[in-house]
């Protein structure tokens, strides 16, 4: 029995972990090779929304059920980890574990109340989230409330020439990781159970699928990924106020980039990531902010409407394949 | 009650103002062949939904082989043996018809044990019973009323249960597929399932139940064997009219 | 809190609550009747409030541009269901993903619109009725509140007689009960779906002037309002009108009560936690059936 399970996750993971494995060394290589510090800057926000669309897709793209209040979530990883560096001077690893507790518990709390409920009910509870979330920021002196918070980076370790290539090399560390979960689950039982509950949920509970337990376990690991994508936050921008952490482009960005790369797969957040996160800092760059925005939410209806399955499903009909993932 | 494999006890359902079932009682002895019957909108349908937990009931009681599911989740009572077909397919469209069968075969017979070989080879097999073998890797999107029909019957086999439920399955068919189907569900009978059917079509019911039992407005309303059922002036009146 | 408080806090919510109920009945329809998840109805109130202010630049009172720009909203609507209804032959839980993600989407582009053109900055009318305050025997009320609760009664009451007593107001009730029945006697349900979407879009016009007469607006205030709407809609009960009238009422109250005891930044929490309250203990609604 054991040995069957070994041989099988042999065969399902080892091309995966060669290729996590490469990634890591590449981005180890670039944070010593590359001069422009602005390429680390971009590479890591690029790297937190491929983390960002991953865990978005975790209840969105395989389970059915929308996340309209990513900022949220994004934002109370950052802020635990302000409050934890205030408070406790706490290190990084424990400012993403606790990131991750809080997160992973609002994501559950929201579930438990709305999960029951049919989908629309758990979306508009997301965005309840974010308002009551974004108000308690707001009047909580200790992390800057409306002023904001100056973080200051620790000194440079010791292998990197800055701290954000450092940053920049965790958070390709971390995306490695968030995307190995989203596989481990997608291919799982679990995985299967979820996309049951996605086709046809009365289906699912009436063939033995736990829904509920299924569907709480998603929200919860989907929203203790985010806070893990946000704890670093702080950090990398030495600054931390409302307006930014709680941006509405995080909110749209988790939900677009998955469903414009396509949300059958862990595949599709990446492609989305990489594709609109680079795109996102060109635009952002050269034109404004606001019409990046813009072009962003008119890809995601156009998707939507014309190209549900996203740039995997067109990738996978233009090769002629046709079936099933 | 011995022998007992369901026992519905009281059983009411409101919608609203409206009553959809009202004090329904019922017995089901293990291994029989169950047919119900009775007009569109007298509570079939939701009696089914109760029985599995797609809908709680306003009052009554709902008993399993001794374990009273009443409030049990319904995942839980298919875990249990419950296990049903819906009245209008309801397939998991975006998995092959092969894994639709995986399902719950996972989740109910091999649960805890990892997709292997003989999750897959078992959901096959069910589908070759079937005649759906050489469709198991194409999408449920290319399959007809029949096929869908037949799928939904092939996941209710895969939960291994003791109690089928089956809500209207051979609706549309023609005569040749009627009796294909019956034929299926014949054999599992025979196998040791207690089948309950819900029908409209009588020369199915008629060829299946050793008793009948009509409903009419949330109430039984005549119970007996299928011959006597079709005689009886108020099971006439409700088909035909008074 | 003493009694005078209390009861000037009622008042207030009364008035409120109306207003509430005016900018909630179009979800009733599109929401509670058609059960299209209409997550952009804040956003098109919002777009109807910025109507009134773009007319009001030319001194259009906003009332009127809210009547002007009705039949403009009314085909949008229109569009937007033909559209709907075009892209997701519904059928479980994945159209419902697709549907919410595309309203999003809307709503979300509305807003950024309505930044690009206006600005994030707060935007307000003038009319003649906005500043002055009426005195009711020992309260004061500020008109502009009376004139939304003015508004919003005859905009209910408008609705609630041509749901109930023209052909196509019946036809629209009957269609959330059974589509296939109103097929069978001759009626497109797709039409008049179609129709009633468009009704429901309509009144985000009028309504959303009375949300600019009401406070100021700013392009992100939908995302405030879609806690209140969906509120009321679901409070309501299955877009029952009289049902929306009472469920506004009662968010009011209760908004307002909270508003005067704990403060101002509390109030948005209310709405949010009345709809998970009604979701709860009683998810038909008020006047619901199910």
């Amino acid at each position: 029995m054991v040995e069957r399970f070994a041989r099988l996750a042999v065969k399902r993971w080892t091309g995966f972990v060669v290729g996590a494995i490469a990634i890591l060394v590449v981005a180890l290589i670039l944070a010593r090779v590359v001069g422009n510090e602005y390429f680390f800057f971009a590479g890591y926000v690029v790297l937190q929304f491929i983390v960002l669309a991953t865990a978005w897709n975790i209840l969105g793209g395989y389970a059915g059920y929308v996340n309209f209040g990513s900022g949220a979530f994004f934002a109370a990883g950052a802020y635990t980890a302000v409050a934890l560096i205030k408070g406790f001077a706490a290190p990084l690893p424990v400012q993403l574990v606790a990131a991750a507790a809080v997160t992973g518990l609002m994501g559950f709390a929201i579930g438990a109340m709305t999960l029951r409920l049919r989908g629309i009910f758990f979306s508009i509870a997301t965005v309840a989230i974010a308002v009551i979330c974004e108000t308690v920021v707001l009047n909580w002196g200790f992390v800057g409330g409306a002023r904001g918070a100056t973080v200051l980076q620790p000194s440079t370790p010791v292998f990197f020439a800055s701290y954000t290539r450092m940053l920049f090399v965790m958070m390709a560390l971390l995306a490695v990781l968030a995307v190995a979960l989203a596989r481990f689950v997608e291919t799982s039982w679990i995985g299967r159970g979820l996309r049951a509950i996605r086709d046809n949920e009365e289906a699912a509970e009436s063939v033995g699928v736990p829904t509920l337990k299924l569907k709480l376990f998603a929200a919860t690991v989907s929203g203790a990924l985010m806070g893990i994508a946000g704890a670093p936050f702080p950090l990398y921008m030495n600054f931390i106020e409302p307006t930014s952490a709680f941006s509405l482009n995080y909110a749209v960005s988790a939900l677009a980039m998955p469903i414009i790369g396509g949300t059958a797969s862990w595949a599709g957040p990446v492609i989305g990531a990489l594709l609109l996160g680079s795109v996102q800092q060109i635009v952002t760059v050269t034109l404004s902010s606001e019409l990046n925005v813009l072009v962003l939410g008119l890809l995601l209806v156009a998707f939507v409407i014309a190209a549900p399955e996203g740039i995997l499903g067109l990738a996978r009909r233009l090769s002629g394949k046709g079936g099933a993932k | 009650m011995t022998g007992a494999l369901l026992e519905i006890d009281a059983v009411s359902k409101r919608f609203g103002g409206f009553v959809a079932l009202s004090e329904v009682s019922l017995t089901v002895r293990a291994g029989e062949r169950l047919g119900i019957i009775g007009p569109n909108g007298s509570g079939k349908t939701t009696l089914v939904n109760c029985i599995c937990g797609s809908l709680s009931c306003d009052g009554g009681s709902i008993g399993f082989d001794g374990i009273d599911v009443t409030r049990l989740a319904s995942y839980r009572r298919t875990r249990l043996g419950i296990a049903r077909s819906f009245q209008v397919p309801r397939p998991f469209s975006s998995m092959t018809l092969a894994e639709n069968v995986e399902v719950p075969l996972e989740y109910v017979v091999h649960r805890r044990s990892l997709h292997n070989a003989d999750v897959a080879a078992e959901a096959r097999s069910i589908l070759a019973r079937m005649g759906l073998a050489d469709r198991a890797d194409a999408l449920t999107g290319s399959l007809t009323q029949v096929g869908l029909r037949k799928l939904e019957l092939a996941r209710a086999i895969a939960a291994r249960p003791r109690l089928l439920i089956l809500d209207e399955v051979m609706a549309g068919l023609s005569p040749v597929e009627v009796d294909e189907m019956l034929d299926i569900i014949l054999g599992l009978s025979r196998q040791g399932v207690t089948v309950m059917m819900i029908e409209h079509i009588m020369r199915a019911i008629m060829r299946f139940s050793e008793r009948v039992v009509c409903m009419d407005a949330g109430r039984v309303m005549a119970e007996g064997p299928p011959d006597h059922i079709v005689r009886d002036p108020g099971v006439q009146r409700i088909y035909l009219g008074a | 809190m003493s009694f005078e408080l209390l009861g000037e806090a009622i008042l207030a919510g009364v008035l409120l609550g109306c207003f509430y109920a005016a900018v909630s009945v179009g979800l009733s329809v599109a929401f509670g009747l058609l059960d299209v998840p209409q997550i952009a109805h804040p956003a098109f109130l919002v777009l109807g409030a910025y109507g009134a202010y773009f007319l009001g630049s030319f001194g259009v009172d906003p009332l009127l541009a809210g009547v002007l720009l009705t039949p403009v909203f009314f085909l949008a609507g229109l569009a937007v269901y033909r559209f709907y209804h075009a892209a997701f032959e519904s059928r479980g839980t994945d159209a419902g993903l697709r549907g919410l993600a595309l309203f999003f989407g809307i709503a979300f582009i509305v807003e950024v619109v309505l930044i690009l053109s206006f600005g994030v900055d707060q935007r307000m009318v003038e009319a003649a009725y906005i500043g002055k305050s009426v005195a009711l025997g020992v309260v004061r009320i500020p008109m502009r509140m009376l004139v939304a609760f003015l508004v919003a009664l005859v905009l209910i009451t408008g609705l609630s007689l041509y749901l109930s007593g023209t052909f196509t107001g019946r036809a629209i009730k009957a269609v959330a009960q059974d589509q296939t029945a109103l097929a069978l006697m001759g009626a497109d349900p797709v039409r008049i779906k179609q129709w009633a979407f468009g009704i429901a879009t309509g009144t985000c016009a009028l309504a959303g002037a009375l949300l600019i007469i009401v406070a100021p607006v700013e392009p992100g205030l939908g995302r405030l309002y879609i806690g209140r709407t969906f509120c009321v809609a679901v409070l309501a009960g299955l877009g029952s009108m009289p049902g929306t009238l009472v469920a506004g009422i009662i968010l009011g109250i209760a908004e307002s009560v909270v508003l005067t005891s704990l403060g101002a930044s509390w109030a948005p929490a209310v709405a949010f936690g009345l709809l998970l309250l009604v979701l709860a203990v009683r998810p038909a609604g008020l006047f619901g059936q199910r």
